[in-house]
């Protein structure tokens, strides 16, 4: 029964990554499962165009999801036979929902798609030019925000260069792209540090890491999850990345985030967030319970009784009052400057 | 002395002309005028405003028949009406600045300043161009219809207790150390206003005048500085350092302040259309906010309803309804402020030799001054009399009168729609995705957005639980829980005290505001900072719903600087119980003051969120909003 709650997010990912479980047979089913909806969408020619585009763009390996959604709503731009601006318009609004439907719990894929149409049509010039060059307006813009977000990594990872020294140690949570993009560049620059990895079940996030790093020649210890506060004595900083930054200025992140950053504030351990500017989200939750779920399976290894429940959710929302810094391509924030720049978008 | 003594030679000229160039029928009248007036003359040595009034004191006294005497004054006033407000209103203004501080206050009155000298010189042209014998009777009429009213405060005030003039001593004092810091560093500004002032007087003079209305204009350039000192006072005593003060305090010997700065405080009373009296037992840190007895202002205000004044009879009713306390709350106050600026507006004629856009807003300034009078101004009413300021400098010349008004009036409504009633909807909207099934919402005191949010939550369908908070003296609290249970929501009613003990089962604390600041601090009712206080402890979320239009720039730390005080007596007595009556003429000990503060300040940081109608912001982003508003605003 869990199984079939589960995120298609988290589903993906696992089957993309090779994670190997005790339940692969059950998610290859549930897999199977899914496969009647997907189909029904051959019915109509555009939602599959755009979602045929995106799945093409996600197969890279070093794409995030978000950015391939973009790419997929910049692709539905140029193949639009649309004469109006308005019809233009309504055609990417529903290519947009169609992608946001994909998987409603992503926040980086809603939020992606909401400063993707934010950022398009917010030209004042549509008004007075014809549909043509307007529409090569936005299709320019269109790419310039792709290009923008795809290059959004390689600045967060220059960003917190001025951070990492030699001799210090990070805590890292989670596999975020980000955050290997920044270690590996500071390895690459000769810096000497060492890095925690948690292991991070169920999904084993710490394993995934702690292998990429040692490529790096990276000083790694990967440590259980609940060795954390064990370890936070020897710890300099902590690093996560981020699946949503809300409004607040707080972020949505694997499992475990909130509890790292509380064990981080008593200890008076800076929390730094790693995450893409498209990430930014306009939600305002007020505690965990605010949050619409986004349930995995949970595998301990052993039978479970049935008259057991388990605790699924994925993710956690940690206030920010515990995170110190935010590193995004729009510069390195406070928390409170993500709502500042929502206003400022969105108003 | 010496320098008074001059204006008696310009005085008698002026008053054979009047007499010689009278018709035949009011011959009685001028003839009763002139030997009363030189009689007077050796003994009082007034300005030029009293030497007009006195005259105008004696044909009232002199009249024979005074119904007579009384219908022939309505009559002529009433004609009058239009010309009349015109040298009144600047004499209201400086006194009500005194009351109202911040940067409002200070351009205030510097547009009272600006428009006085206007309306004076104007006065003066008008009476040399040689008007119909009529009009220059009005004048003397409408003049003796102010002096009555003056003459009633001067009896009043003749009638103060020691204690009272004891206040006055001590205020008069305070009042000198604002003059004395004024001499130090206004002293550029008075030159310039004085340059200012002679080349009005030259510009006069070249009309061709004759030599004794030249002296005039001289003197009439004098109380223009006057104004402007008070105004200017006023707002250095807000914004003056304290140490400072506290220094030049013990420098100045106390005769000499006593001295000046009663004429001072007497001037201003004059001048102020509600009667206030300085309260007694006054609260020493709260010595620089208005402090006056409450309950004489309404019954003088209601005899007065029938002589109007230069106050619109819609401005004049919500007034009233401030003083009596019928209207309340931000928004409420605020929309009817509007409505009778509306009606206001379309009643409004353009005066001759004037443009609707400078009258208007000086007619306007005028209006504000009465009702901060019957009670200081809200935020939300500050913002909305700015933008309805502007929109009136923004006015094309090419429109004409009536295309101007029902662009005002379509403005103000929009304001008030957009503003008010759409951005209460969109509050709602954001915060009830915030309530949830098996919520328990706390609520304190009554405001509009919340009980809004309340009742459509429960149209939704969601279960919940409402907690109503409420302390003395308004119980505004009850209002809330009477129209919250008729709805069919099921609440509990607690006073504030015991909110500590209640929060360990609330969920959630919506709270409305009356402004928020630009560091986030949050002006409301007094007592929602404790409330705020005690959820933050409990890691309660508290949301502030607050519409755009009452955040302000202004940044405050603290609830003394800037706050409203309300009746003291309110806080001495308990509702329906007669018999606690402990504090029953507490104002006759003088060791005893009592304090009934109308608002506080919430800092940021118990603030979980402000729902706006901007969307859902933590509290550090208030300023960004500002900024964008102060944008749309403009463009708009």
């Amino acid at each position: 029964m869990e199984n079939q709650k589960a995120s298609a997010y988290y589903e993906n990912r696992a089957v993309q990554f090779g994670v190997v479980s005790t339940d692969w047979l059950a998610q290859a089913q549930s897999a199977t499962v899914h496969s009647p909806p997907h189909n029904n969408d051959d019915d109509e020619e555009i939602p599959f165009s755009v979602i045929s585009e995106f799945d093409r763009w996600r197969k890279h390996p070093d794409l995030a999801e978000a950015v391939a959604a973009i790419r997929a709503l910049a692709a539905v731009i140029r193949s639009s036979k649309a004469s109006t601006m308005m019809q233009l318009e309504i055609q990417l609004k529903n290519a947009s929902d169609t992608l946001k439907c994909w998987d409603t719990t992503s926040i980086s894929l809603t939020a992606a798609c909401d400063l993707f149409m934010r950022y398009v049509t917010r030209t004042s010039a549509l008004e007075y030019e014809d549909f043509n060059s307007a529409k090569s307006r936005l299709l320019e813009r269109a790419e310039k925000f792709g290009e923008i977000s795809f290059k959004a990594r390689k600045i967060i990872a220059m960003l917190s260069q001025d951070f990492i020294f030699d001799g210090c140690t990070i805590l890292v949570h989670g596999f975020s792209r980000v955050v290997l993009q920044i270690l590996k560049l500071a390895a690459q620059n000769n810096k000497l540090f060492r890095v925690f990895c948690t292991e991070g079940r169920p999904d084993r996030t710490g394993l995934r890491l702690s292998n990429e790093l040692a490529k790096l020649d990276v000083p790694v210890k990967l440590v259980i999850d609940s060795a954390v506060a064990y370890t936070m004595d020897e710890v300099d900083m902590v690093f996560v990345g981020a699946d949503g930054v809300v409004e607040s200025g707080g972020i949505i992140n694997m499992m475990g985030t909130y509890q790292i950053s509380l064990v981080a504030k008593s200890m008076s351990k800076p929390v730094y967030v790693a995450a893409e500017s498209y990430k930014f989200a306009r939600l305002y939750p007020l505690d965990q319970k605010d949050l619409a779920p986004a349930l995995r399976p949970v595998d301990f290894g052993v039978p479970i009784p049935s008259k057991v429940e388990v605790e699924c959710s994925a993710r956690d929302y940690t206030p920010p009052q515990y995170l110190t810094l935010l590193f995004t391509d729009l510069g390195v924030l406070t928390p409170s400057v993500v709502s500042d720049e929502l206003i400022q978008l969105y108003l | 002395m010496d320098a008074r003594r001059a204006p008696r030679a310009v005085i008698d000229p002026k008053v054979r002309r009047v007499g010689f160039f009278a018709p035949p029928e009011p011959d009685p009248i001028s003839f009763e005028v002139s030997p009363s007036a030189n009689s007077l003359s050796p003994v009082m040595i007034p300005p030029p405003r009293h030497s007009s009034e006195n005259l105008g004191l004696h044909t009232r006294l002199a009249a024979t028949s005074p119904s007579a005497q009384e219908s022939f004054a309505a009559g002529s006033y009433s004609s009058s009406s239009d010309f009349f407000p015109a040298p009144m209103s600047p004499a209201t203004s400086p006194y009500s600045s005194r009351i109202v501080g911040g940067d409002g206050d200070f351009f205030a009155g510097g547009k009272a300043a600006s428009s006085f000298p206007r309306g004076g010189f104007d006065l003066t042209a008008t009476m040399a161009s040689s008007v119909p014998a009529s009009e220059l009777t009005t004048v003397s009429v409408v003049n003796a219809a102010s002096l009555s009213i003056r003459e009633r405060k001067k009896a009043n005030k003749g009638g103060g207790s020691a204690v009272e003039v004891k206040d006055q001593a001590l205020n008069t004092k305070q009042q000198k150390k604002e003059k004395t810091s004024k001499a130090e560093r206004r002293a550029l500004q008075e030159a310039q206003r004085a340059a200012k002032a002679a080349a009005k007087a030259e510009g006069n003079k070249a009309s061709g005048t004759l030599a004794s209305v030249n002296v005039k204009p001289a003197k009439a350039a004098k109380p223009p500085q006057k104004v402007d000192n008070a105004s200017v006072a006023a707002s250095e005593k807000k914004g003056g350092d304290r140490p400072p003060e506290k220094d030049r305090k013990k420098d100045v010997p106390q005769p000499r302040l006593q001295y000046d700065d009663k004429s001072r405080v007497e001037k201003a009373k004059r001048r102020a259309v509600v009667k206030q009296t300085e309260a007694k037992n006054r609260v020493e840190l709260f010595r620089h906010l208005p402090q006056y007895e409450h309950g004489s202002q309404l019954p003088d205000l209601e005899a007065k309803f029938f002589q109007l004044g230069p106050v619109h009879p819609a401005v004049y009713k919500v007034g009233l309804q401030y003083l009596s306390g019928d209207i309340s709350g931000g928004n409420a106050r605020c929309i009817a402020m509007l409505q009778a600026f509306q009606e206001a507006i379309e009643d409004y004629r353009v005066p001759s030799e004037k443009t609707l856009v400078r009258d208007l807003t000086a007619k306007i300034s005028s209006y504000v001054s009465f009702l901060i009078e019957c009670r200081p101004l809200s935020i939300s009413m500050g913002n909305a009399i700015r933008f309805l300021k502007s929109r009136i400098a923004k006015l094309p010349l090419t429109l004409s009168e009536s295309e101007s008004k029902t662009s005002l009036q379509s403005d103000i409504e929009r304001f008030i729609y957009e503003k008010i009633i759409l951005a209460n909807k969109v509050i709602v909207k954001h915060a009830v995705t915030k309530i949830r099934d098996g919520d328990v919402l706390l609520t304190y005191g009554s405001s509009s957005a919340v009980e809004m949010i309340l009742l459509h939550a429960h149209g939704l369908g969601k279960q919940f639980r409402v907690v109503v908070v409420d302390s003395r003296p308004k119980l505004r609290g009850k209002l809330l829980l009477r129209r919250l249970v008729e709805k069919g929501l099921s609440c509990t009613y607690i006073h504030i005290n015991a909110v500590s003990y209640i929060m360990n089962e609330v969920t959630r604390v919506f709270l409305g505001a009356s402004s928020v600041l630009s560091n986030g601090t949050v002006y409301s009712g007094v007592g929602t900072a404790c409330v705020a206080m005690v959820a933050h402890a409990f890691h309660v979320p508290v949301l502030v719903c607050c519409e755009a239009y009452k955040f302000h720039e202004r940044v405050q730390h603290d609830s003394i600087c800037s706050n409203e005080l309300g009746d003291p007596d309110v806080i001495s007595t308990v509702q329906s119980r007669e018999d606690v009556n402990h504090l029953e003429a507490w104002a006759n000990t003088e060791n005893l003051q009592l304090l009934n503060l109308i608002y506080d300040a919430t800092p940021s940081d118990y603030v979980s969120m402000i729902i706006t109608d901007y969307g859902m912001v933590p509290p550090t982003s208030v300023p960004v909003i500002v900024r964008e508003y102060s944008r749309e605003q403009v463009w708009i």
